[in-house]
């Protein structure tokens, strides 16, 4: 075992599950617990907890915190309300992706950026650095002292307002609150990376085990990263590391919302990002439906006839769709399909499909 | 995690079963756990012949691919078509309802080399834990 992997603060609970633990990012994490699919159906359709402990928490604080984050990131934090919550990108000079983000304004003068764990010191940095010149905006890493516990499914309001004094069931998508949860002090925000209802609960550290019990009762299952994965990838969702990353800018991701080119002022990324929009992708992102039962994976060859026309980003079962499924970048001129993808030596067809594969709003 | 004393083992994580001129293989309890749940199983064809250490099939989890290994050398001559609809048997019972193939060893192979006892098996195990 790596001696320099960090412990979230639920080790010792993941332990007493019995939980099958994985290096991920630098820190130990539970990969899965009882299985996959009875993980990723309890979210589906009642609930499950997950410890997001080594997601980056980063503070910006101060008067000028809000000017800072619209320099540094790609959306328009400063135009949020207290209360509300966005998902952003912080981009570099040439509108590649450094991290995808969850930026949530806390109070005026306080908003919460939450970096994927294996960017948080780079993200740390570069917020550092391209505030600098706002005199009054503070960038604290909060990673260790703070825990991330979310519960996700549709049960997930009922379970958490047993335990709460926020009127969780009555919050809106992407908004978030300070309250407590178990007596414990927390700000808890409405927002998940399942595709499906849920929340986020970060608090203390040392409070995790005691919020984790309070939820843990009747029968709520814990859910695992692999779980979390398929997840994600049945909502179309975007992984840094998969769909993301520096040679990507949002616009191939299909994430061009995000970039607000409309708001006051630079920032970073915004001479090369408006090009980018102006001149349209070279590749898009597609989702795929695997017609054969073999899971195309991370790498694997995306084939037009005979010609390589694109790479899977992510694939794995679908256990909402009972089929194998895929995101991958495809060529721009190539994206009607058909499509077939080249698993391990065999050309497997695949029909493409709107993203997400799997929409809350529209189940059957 | 589960070692049945009555059977063979191979390095690759497969168990043999022979009874007569009959080879019933599986994987054992240990990789079914180290996988997580199987999502697949690419069984071989009956009636091709395979010789041992020949990769013979697919075993799929969410997380990985694992070639099949035939521990033994002789005629698939049956596939565990249950597989096709719950390939989870594999975790729920990588002995009983797990099994994968069953293959009619070659004359030359009735007893054959290099398949290791349940001990070392375990011992085996021990090490990569």
């Amino acid at each position: 075992m790596n001696a320099t992997l960090r412990d979230t603060p639920l080790r010792a609970v993941h332990e007493r599950l019995g939980a099958t633990m994985t290096d991920f990012a630098g820190w130990l994490m539970p990969l899965r617990y009882a299985g996959e699919t009875a993980e990723h159906d309890a979210v589906r359709t009642s609930a499950a907890l997950f410890d997001l402990s080594h997601m980056g928490e980063i503070a910006v604080t101060g008067p000028d915190a809000g000017a800072a984050l619209d320099y540094a990131v790609c959306g328009w934090p400063s135009g949020l309300p207290v209360g509300g919550a966005r998902y952003t990108m912080l981009c570099a000079p040439d509108g590649g992706i450094i991290d995808d983000l969850i930026v949530y304004r806390q109070a005026d003068e306080r908003f919460l950026v939450v970096a994927n764990a294996v960017n948080t010191a780079v993200v740390l940095g570069e917020l550092r650095q391209r505030s600098a010149s706002f005199s009054a905006a503070v960038v604290a890493d909060e990673t260790l002292s703070t825990g991330l516990i979310s519960i996700q499914g549709p049960d997930g309001a009922r379970r958490l307002s047993a335990v709460t004094d926020l009127p969780v069931a009555d919050m809106r998508y992407y908004t978030g609150s300070y309250g407590s949860v178990a007596d414990c002090p927390a700000w808890v925000a409405r927002t998940g990376y399942t595709g499906e209802d849920g929340f986020e609960i970060f608090c203390a550290a040392a409070d995790c085990e005691r919020i984790w019990a309070a939820l843990a009762v009747d029968g709520l299952p814990a859910a695992g990263l692999a779980a979390r994965d398929t997840l994600r990838l049945e909502a179309g969702m975007p992984l840094y590391g998969n769909e993301l990353g520096l040679a990507v800018t949002p616009y191939e991701a299909g994430l061009g919302r995000v970039v607000r080119l409309d708001k006051p002022g630079d920032f970073v990324g915004r001479a090369a990002l408006a090009a980018r929009a102006a001149a349209g992708p070279q590749r898009v992102l597609v989702g795929l439906v695997v017609q054969s039962r073999r899971v195309p994976r991370h790498g694997y060859p995306v084939l037009s006839g005979t010609v390589v026309v694109g790479e899977v980003t992510s694939g794995g079962p679908s256990p909402s769709l009972g089929a194998p499924i895929a995101m991958a970048y495809v060529a721009a001129d190539a994206a009607a399909g058909p499509f077939s993808i080249d698993v391990r030596g065999r050309a497997e067809p695949a029909s493409v499909t709107e993203l997400p594969f799997y929409d809350r709003r529209k189940r059957r | 995690m589960s070692v049945p004393a009555e059977l063979k083992y191979t390095a690759e994580h497969e168990w043999v079963s022979i009874e007569d001129e009959k080879a019933t293989i599986g994987i054992t309890d240990f990789a079914a756990q180290a996988l997580g749940d199987v999502v697949y199983v690419s069984l071989p064809t009956v009636g091709t012949t395979v010789a041992a250490g020949d990769a013979c099939g697919e075993v799929e989890s969410y997380k990985s691919v694992n070639e099949l290994y035939s521990p033994v050398s002789g005629e698939v001559t049956e596939v565990n078509e249950e597989l096709n609809d719950d390939p989870a048997l594999i975790n729920a019972e990588p002995y009983a309802l797990g099994w994968i193939f069953k293959v009619r060893l070659a004359a030359a192979e009735q007893d054959p080399a290099g398949l290791l006892s349940a001990a070392e098996y375990e011992a085996l195990t021990a090490a990569a834990n």
